[in-house]
């Protein structure tokens, strides 16, 4: 189990850096001149080299990587160019609101769509019937425009919930709880559909198992054989397809993020990869990529954990 | 918007799928004209007519957009922002004063064309790497898989984010470097369909009769590849309208270009002021993407259809061996029925009829008519070939068959209870505790993903109610006495950890952990090694003396029936054709079919006499049968 383990931090850590020298590659590729447009196009040549100089523009393109690539080892992402705050800084302010949306989401589309597999593989009938319409809008449906819907009726409208803003957990559970609501739940909308159909396939493939029919004449009760033995048999590809909404559910977080008005790392995003902000807009490739590896680590130990075949 | 990953989508719009669905790639018969067979099959699918249409409209909206309006899409007029709908302006007018419905018809063209150029590159780009991957293997297909694998990690809303900071905003673009962003599961899907084709048998031989890989690629390897990347397509087609949409929603498409992205996005701005300019681009998008994704369905249940005829279950044999009897005219005798009584049967079964439904309607009957009664102390053994109703008779009495099965009785008695008045919850009080159940197979019969001890220790806390330790003593002592050597061990031990031989001991402490009246094994003995077959008799005959159990032994063999039963009675297609005290069966076999049945048990059967040519043999009980 641990070489097993070791071998997976090290392909996660292989992915991280693989990622972030694209990126980095990727943004040289924008040609223009940084300098000028940080400076902006009144400034004279000279203040330009200044601020080239300042950046560490003016050296070879390696050596900026090289110490780029440095800085990350040692966790430094450098300074933002336009700001000159640290990037850690920005993605401190950012992380925290993108993951209430995303970790709330994904728990609200595990949970969901556990309750509406299982329902559906084992009522079959109208209820199956409606998770399938449920996965075919819930696919069709992009999360941004349930995002507008749910602003439109429950926020403005009703005036449930607010709109806008997010409040932080250690300030106020509750107001975290009311502006992370709306969000989650429009990203939990397609999360839920492609979550619940894999659960009630792989449901209904492990209550045809021989071994469901010999708990059922041991005379378990019905909620163990389900929850506690099929569901843990029909857990790890539900939990592969929910590990890959992960990576979809920090994607759909940028635009949530906007009809929310949340400033969360999809805001940042947006706005820096706009100006040009190289240092931030690695900052927050390296930290998505990280944290998808992340996840992907947890979900390796999660199916150890499940199947025993796999702990040796 | 939930960017649905390249691998995700296919997930999401499956139908029951098992697995992450590009791993299971639908394999059609080599050379049959795939792309013909499938139009005609999807062709008599309403939904995926409704879809063809919708989809045939949309293209021409998109097509025809410049003569459906008057109205430039682009001109604004502050003066008229946010005019109400009628007029000039059919669907009003958005929140700088453009034409609502000029730019809807117009955002059409943006929309499929995006999609399309999406679609395209991921197509051109994963299918030749899919193909080389899954038929050339070696270190291409170990890079490309590696590139795939990475690709597939990476949020594609980001990288599209990074990309657009660098090239500049230009929808069309974006839809180009997304269509990359796809390819890796389009690649993994056809690898796998290369992959699965590659080792058939014909390819083989096709490649041995000296074809060029690119005549074989052509002949066998394309028309394999062709309807999993159509279904692909379709899918690709509905995820690129949403990408986009959610690109220009954001602000990153053309602005100079007309899109429903845009218009949401305006719609947003106006949120407060008219609400409704989010139905028309928000309705024309979900009515896209959702017409793209039920085809996609459409045309996988197309191929699947074609894949697999009809196979309904295991039942299914057991109904094509009782077909010929549904008729009025069954010239055969009933089941045998029951004798006289003893007063101490456990289990008294009269009339005993279970049925399927039939996909044409009718019924088959699997069980018609049984009788059967064991008494305490007392070993029946229910002999007959696989599909005679044996084992369907044994799950009646368990209450274990499949919901879709009717099942029907004159009488099912256990111990005196009625139990076809009984309650789904009453019976399950009755299994486990008071009828035991030996299975077949012992390796998948234990839950893999517990211990051995667990599932010996869940059952007899839940009916005994005893503690945990208690329970954990009597689960070690259940080990001993079923003759496991290290019961810690095996208790402690997970399924895939112990020998086939071990499991049926496991399984056989597991019947009789709650001391049951009754004993229900079928085919206990039929996994096992030879060597193992007679040890598990011996263990089942001696807890049957120790407990003075009855028991119902479902076997098709006549050794395992001289071992261990009192009583017999043989089954043929759904009935009981003879029943007699095992001597008397063995003695003077009254019926054909069990002479027939004896005759084919090598054990313990007498030198079989020379070989005779078939038209001197007598004739089998088949050929008697038809």
């Amino acid at each position: 189990m641990l070489g097993f383990l070791t071998r997976r931090v090290l392909s996660a850590v292989v992915l991280v850096f693989v990622i972030a020298s694209v990126t980095f590659g990727l943004l040289q590729l924008t040609g223009g001149n940084p300098a000028r447009s940080i400076v902006g196009q009144n400034a004279t040549a000279q203040q330009e080299a200044q601020k080239a100089a300042e950046l560490g523009l003016d050296r070879p393109l390696l050596t900026q990587y090289l110490d780029w690539v440095a800085g990350l080892l040692r966790g430094d992402l450098g300074t933002s160019w336009f700001t000159g705050q640290p990037v850690s800084a920005t993605l401190a302010d950012a992380l925290p609101v993108t993951m209430s949306i995303v970790l709330a989401g994904l728990l609200l589309s595990a949970v969901v769509s556990v309750l509406l597999g299982v329902a559906a593989a084992v009522r079959g009938g109208w209820l199956d019937r409606v998770l399938q319409v449920v996965s075919v809008l819930g696919f069709a449906v992009p999360s941004f425009l349930v995002a507008l819907v749910l602003a439109l009726f429950v926020a403005v409208r009703w005036g449930l919930l607010p709109a806008t803003g997010y409040t932080s957990l250690t300030e106020d559970p509750a107001g975290w709880l009311r502006t992370i609501t709306l969000p989650a739940l429009a990203l939990a909308v397609g999360a839920i559909a492609a979550t619940a159909q894999q659960v009630r396939g792989s449901m209904l493939d492990v209550l045809r198992r021989d071994y469901v029919r010999t708990l059922r004449a041991r005379g378990l009760a019905d909620r163990s054989i389900l929850f506690r033995h099929a569901l843990r048999n029909a857990a790890p590809p539900a939990l592969t397809v929910l590990s890959l909404q992960f990576i979809g559910l920090i994607g759909g977080a940028v635009v949530v993020e906007k009809v929310f008005g949340l400033s969360g790392i999809g805001t940042a995003a947006l706005s820096t990869a706009a100006q040009g902000d190289q240092p931030v807009v690695l900052g927050i490739v390296v930290v998505t990529v990280v944290l998808i590896a992340a996840v992907n680590v947890l979900m390796d130990l999660a199916h150890g954990w499940l199947n025993p075949k796999v702990r040796v | 918007m939930t960017v649905p990953t390249p691998d995700g989508n296919t997930g999401a719009t499956s139908g029951p799928a098992t697995g992450p669905a590009v791993d299971e790639p639908a394999t059609v018969e080599p050379g049959t004209p795939v792309r013909a067979g499938l139009l005609r099959r999807v062709l008599k699918n309403p939904t995926a007519v409704a879809c063809l249409v919708v989809i045939g409209l949309l293209v021409l909206v998109a097509v025809l957009a410049p003569w459906l309006t008057s109205q430039d899409p682009a001109r604004s007029s502050v003066a008229d922002a946010l005019a109400a709908p009628g007029g000039d302006h059919p669907l009003g007018t958005d929140g700088v004063g453009r034409d609502v419905l000029a730019r809807l018809l117009h955002g059409t063209r943006t929309s499929l064309v995006g999609a399309a150029i999406a679609t395209g590159v991921a197509l051109l780009v994963g299918v030749p790497a899919g193909l080389v991957a899954g038929y050339f293997r070696g270190w291409f297909d170990a890079l490309s898989s590696w590139v795939a694998n990475l690709l597939m990690a990476v949020p594609a809303i980001i990288v599209l984010l990074v990309v657009l900071s660098v090239v500049g905003q230009s929808t069309y673009l974006a839809m180009a470097v997304f269509g990359f962003l796809l390819s890796p599961g389009v690649y993994r899907l056809i690898r796998a369909s290369v992959t699965a084709v590659r080792e058939e048998l014909y390819v083989d031989a096709a490649r041995v009769s000296g074809l060029s890989d690119a005549r074989i690629i052509r002949r066998h390897i394309l028309p394999v590849v062709a309807a999993p990347s159509i279904i692909q397509a379709a899918q690709m087609l509905g995820v690129g309208i949403i990408i986009q949409s959610g690109l220009e929603f954001l602000g990153l498409g053309s602005a100079s270009q007309p899109s429903w992205g845009s218009m949401l996005s305006d719609a947003f701005q106006n949120i407060y002021l008219s609400a409704l300019l989010l139905l028309w681009p928000g309705a024309a998008l979900a009515l896209a993407v959702i017409a793209f994704a039920l085809l996609g369905n459409a045309l996988r249940d197309a191929v699947e259809n074609a894949e697999k005829p009809r196979r309904s279950k295991a039942t299914a044999a057991a109904a094509a061996a009782t077909d010929a009897r549904d008729s009025a005219a069954d010239p055969r005798p009933p089941s045998v029925p029951l004798g006289q009584l003893a007063g101490d049967e456990v289990l008294v079964v009269r009339d005993l009829r279970v049925r399927y439904p039939r996909q044409d309607g009718s019924n088959s009957t699997v069980v018609d008519g049984v009788d059967l009664a064991v008494r305490r102390g007392e070993v029946l053994g229910l002999v007959g070939e696989s599909g005679s109703g044996k084992s369907q008779t044994a799950f009646s009495v368990l209450g274990l068959l499949p919901p879709e099965a009717s099942v029907e009785a004159a009488t099912m008695t256990f111990g005196g209870q009625d139990l076809t008045a009984m309650s789904a919850g009453q019976r399950n009080e009755l299994r486990g505790r008071r009828i035991g159940y030996i299975p077949q197979e012992p390796m998948s019969n234990l839950d893999p993903s517990f211990t051995i001890g667990y599932q010996l220790v869940e059952p007899v806390r839940r009916h005994l109610g005893l503690s945990k330790a208690a329970a954990k003593e009597k689960a070690l002592a259940l080990l001993a006495r079923v003759g496991i050597p290290d019961p810690q061990r095996v208790f402690d031990a997970y399924p895939h950890e112990v020998s086939g031989g071990m499991a049926q001991r496991v399984l056989i402490a597991g019947a009789v952990s709650c001391e049951p009246d009754l004993l229900i094994a079928d085919e206990p003995t039929t996994a096992l090694d030879v060597t193992v077959q007679a040890e598990v008799l011996d263990l089942i005959r001696s807890l049957q003396e120790e407990r003075d159990m009855a028991v119902l032994l479902v076997t098709h063999d006549f050794g395992v029936v001289a071992d261990l039963c009192d009583q017999v009675a043989v089954m043929q297609t759904g009935r009981i054709v003879e029943a007699a005290p095992v001597h008397v069966l063995f003695a003077e076999p009254s019926h054909e079919y069990t002479r027939m049945l004896l005759d084919s048990t090598l054990e313990d059967a007498a030198p079989r006499p020379p070989l005779r040519t078939r038209a001197q043999a007598p004739a089998t009980a088949q050929e008697v049968q038809a």
